[in-house]
């Protein structure tokens, strides 16, 4: 049970994070306030899987609605000393086919850095969010880990699909993805400061996976971006007003944890809320709660709305010169156990390299510690340049 | 000081719509389930997962409703979350239009003691009701069939000048509303917030305002804006109390209103953008459409009705209930006349419902069925008696008029012979009533009349029947 909060089937060949609802499993999202809360039906994703002959071997861990750096703050799951991500590391054991994980704010991106696996966050609108615990609706996709690109591709192609049920999913003319395009003459360019701020272990995969795509002949250049930065405070703010608006719904009034001690409806919620929510989660609500306040709405909220457009401009120029972006997806190629109170600066902070995609909606694919991130709908774009690194290692 | 006082009223009023199902899941409507909780899906829960999907009726309806009141109809039009705790609001969120509100600038005319008066709209927006609260012995319950339930919210400018004006314009949306489909408004499915606050007659600027919140009886508001408008005159005439802007609520009992909270406390409902519902556009083809399916605007209707020689009784009958009067009109698409037609339904089905307990909105007649009595009427088949014979049986058991008529032999021509033949059978073997008659008593003549018409079952015209055999009794 290291990995699973429920295991389900020691067959099945999906696993999924349990921000996603499994009908009739326990989905808690790593948190205690949804404690035994069993949902009446399935995520759409997990129900085109399984109308396909795939099955769910279980729910994997998450930190508390995945708003950690990998899924080191669960509720339910063992404290380690070095942090992995549950869903990332059954791929990465070969236990599972590929698993299912929702990207809010990194943390699958980054748990399949740390596992050595890929993990590929999908445009925003392509894959239904119907049964997704929801923090941060404008920006949270459900991605697929996989060990290498021919199972994302596979699962991706059987998860993404319109869905009336969710009133942000697209219409697109195709959802067929590949992963062998032709990239001879694909151009990709480096963000110069953002690999500066990794670690040497990261940069010299950088380095590697970088030799192998010129070696492929695609062209690679470093250029200078200041939209990371931007876009990351954009997103935190924009993430954390959502996420304290998604999650004010678990009282303690319906489902979930409710406080043992109440002399009234006020002591109801806020002891159910109290002992239901995790420091970092209460940061989130905090610092949410703050920047969508009458005074400060206009210089925090609607700002980032706007900045939300400015970087979304400012990728579309880059892109229009590069088939993709490429960029470290962690500062460090390892990450040590470390206290709670400070996990709010430190995601925020970690977020610099994954935030861009959130914020805007375009796909990242985490291929370990490298990021690939392209125009919206250019998956295939991103599989086929990790392919090309894949196949030297065969 | 003898100074004349004006008082200057806002009304934001809540209608539920009349929709088949919820404004974001598909969970029957405005149709009160029986039972709480009846009427609930894991959408209009608030349980995580679930995703709001917009209601395409409720934004027709929202801008019909702008339409009849003037209003510019927004292209685009998004909506936004309301944050605040209450256990009947189960996403802690309440889904509404705050930046881009459906409908803007719209202008409603009212006749008054005092003349025509124009009241203009600020906005309409579209929101999600909230559930319930019931309380009991030590707990309390919370039923959600209520949330959810879609709601347009009219926003008016300060216009009103007094509690008469406001109930005029309540009792014009009531009637616009209901004959326009766009609501039954039924009890609590109209509720009001009232701004009030007064100022001396000429000045321009306004006064410290107050917000009387939640009332659902046109009786109560009218009662209420009395009390508050004469509270604020008290407080600056006399300086009985410093007048402070706050919400208030109206209590029905004593007739007065009690301060909830100043703007002080004033919560902070932390409104933005909602991201699960995408920006709705109302694109010219959508306007024309919604425009076309407009019901006319409730003035053109009953000036058509009082053309056609309805009276203004039955109109107001007919304008307060969008049943029957969608009956009546496609009665007379049918063919048939309409002062006719508004007899059968206000006079006959009405007396037929009543003697079963019921009411209008019990009636099930469809307009084919009753245009098929009212034609073999006016084709002279049967006689207007016949007919409603029909038609009883047709409202108490849904039988089909024609075939109804032929199974109960009411379509037999009956000549003048035949009625004839039996009037003087009637004669023959009633010689003691004949005799009463004679002898001065005129009710025996009643008495052969129903033995006729018993012989007759009905089948020929009561008038000639009676003519008939009067004239024979009287030549005998």
């Amino acid at each position: 049970m290291k990995y699973y909060v429920t295991q389900l089937n020691d067959k099945g060949n999906i696993a999924v994070d349990d921000t996603l609802l499994v009908k009739g499993a326990v989905t808690s999202a790593g948190s205690r306030i949804l404690d035994g809360f069993k949902p009446l039906f399935s995520a759409e994703a997990v129900e085109r899987l399984e109308s396909k002959g795939y099955s769910v071997s279980g729910k994997t861990h998450v930190g508390e609605f995945g708003l950690d750096l990998v899924g080191e703050f669960s509720y339910y799951s063992e404290k380690e000393d070095e942090l992995k991500g549950a869903a990332a590391e059954l791929v990465a054991n070969g236990d599972v086919k590929a698993a299912l994980g929702v990207d809010i704010n990194g943390a699958p991106r980054r748990a399949a850095a740390m596992s050595g696996v890929k993990f590929l966050k999908t445009t925003y609108g392509t894959v239904s969010r119907y049964g997704v615990i929801s923090t941060a609706a404008s920006g949270e996709t459900v991605g697929v880990y996989g060990k290498d690109t021919d199972s994302i591709k596979e699962v991706v192609s059987v998860i993404a699909g319109h869905d009336d049920k969710d009133g942000t999913s697209l219409r697109h003319d195709s959802y067929e993805y590949k992963n062998d395009l032709d990239i001879t003459s694909m151009k990709v360019c480096i963000i110069k400061d953002l690999v500066n701020k990794a670690d040497d272990a990261v940069k010299a995969e950088i380095n590697a996976f970088v030799d192998s795509l010129k070696a492929d002949g695609v062209t690679v250049d470093e250029i200078d971006c200041n939209l990371f930065e931007i876009a990351n405070t954009a997103w935190q703010i924009l993430m954390t007003a959502e996420t304290c608006n998604n999650v004010s719904r678990y009282d303690g009034v319906k489902y979930g944890h409710r406080a043992k001690e109440y002399r009234n409806i006020d002591e109801l919620y806020v002891n159910s809320r109290t002992e239901g929510f995790n420091f970092l989660t209460k940061a989130v609500i905090l610092y949410g709660s703050d920047v969508l306040s009458k005074n400060r709405y206009k210089d925090c909220y609607d700002k980032s709305l706007r900045v939300r457009r400015v970087v979304a401009e400012g990728i579309e120029k880059i892109l229009a010169d590069y088939d993709a972006i490429l960029t470290p997806v962690c500062s460090s190629a390892k990450y040590e156990a470390y206290d709670i109170n400070e996990a709010f600066v430190k995601v925020f902070d970690e977020s610099v390299f994954t935030a861009t995609a959130n914020l805007t909606g375009i796909p990242a694919l985490a291929c370990g510690k490298v990021q690939l991130i392209g125009k919206a709908f250019a998956e295939s774009t991103l599989l086929s340049l990790a392919k090309s690194v894949e196949r030297k290692g065969e | 000081m003898n100074m004349k006082y004006e008082i200057v009223i806002g009304l934001e009023t809540h209608v539920e719509l009349n929709t088949n199902s919820k404004i974001f899941c598909s969970c029957g409507g405005h149709s009160s389930p029986k039972e709480p909780n009846d009427c609930v899906c894991p959408a209009c829960s608030g349980m995580p997962g679930m995703l709001p999907v917009m209601n395409k009726r409720v934004v027709e309806l929202a801008v019909t409703a702008g339409l009849m009141l003037n209003c510019n109809i927004n292209k685009y039009t998004t909506f936004d979350k309301k944050n605040y705790y209450y256990p009947d609001l189960p996403c802690a969120y309440q889904i509404t239009q705050l930046n881009h509100p459906i409908c803007t600038d719209g202008c409603v005319t009212l006749k008054t003691s005092e003349g025509a008066r124009d009241i203009r709209i600020k906005q309409i927006h579209m929101e999600e009701d909230a559930g319930k609260l019931v309380h009991g012995g030590n707990s309390s319950f919370v039923d959600f069939n209520r949330t959810s339930v879609p709601l347009i919210e009219i926003v008016t400018q300060p216009d009103f000048r007094s509690a008469e004006e406001v109930v005029t314009y309540l009792n014009k949306l009531k009637s616009m509303f209901i004959s326009g489909g766009i609501s039954e408004c039924e009890e609590g499915a109209m509720r009001c917030d009232v701004n009030i606050s007064v100022r001396p007659e000429g000045s321009e600027e306004f006064g410290v305002r107050t917000e009387i919140k939640n009332m659902a009886s046109f009786e109560a508001i009218e009662r209420a804006i009395k009390y508050e408008s004469q509270r604020h005159i008290d407080a600056i005439e006399f300086e009985t109390e410093e007048l402070v802007q706050e919400t208030r609520r109206f209590d029905d009992v004593s007739g007065k209103t009690f301060a909830m909270r100043n703007k002080e406390t004033e919560a902070d409902y932390r409104y933005f953008p909602d991201a699960n519902l995408m920006p709705i556009i109302i694109d010219d083809e959508w306007l024309e459409e919604i425009k076309a399916a407009k019901p006319e605007a409730i003035d053109e209707k009953a000036e058509q009705y009082r053309l056609a020689g309805i009276s203004d009784k039955e109109i107001d009958m007919l304008m307060s209930n969008h049943k029957i009067s969608s009956l009546l009109d496609d009665t007379i698409a049918l063919g048939c006349n309409a002062k006719d037609t508004a007899a059968w339904i206000l006079t006959d089905c009405a007396g037929i419902l009543r003697k079963d307990g019921k009411t209008f909105n019990d009636l099930a007649v469809t307009a084919e069925k009753l245009a098929a009595i009212i034609k073999m009427v006016d084709e002279g088949k049967i006689n207007r008696n016949i007919g409603k014979k029909i038609l009883i049986a047709v409202v108490e058991s849904d039988v089909d008029p024609i075939a109804y008529c032929k199974e109960n032999g009411f379509d037999k021509k009956v000549d003048a012979s035949a009625v004839e033949s039996v009037i003087d059978g009637v004669i023959a073997n009633n010689p003691q009533a004949i005799a009463d008659y004679k002898a001065g008593k005129t009710k025996a003549l009643m008495a052969l009349f129903g033995a006729c018409m018993k012989e007759l079952k009905g089948a020929a015209d009561p008038a000639v029947i009676k003519e008939l055999l009067e004239n024979k009794v009287k030549s005998l």
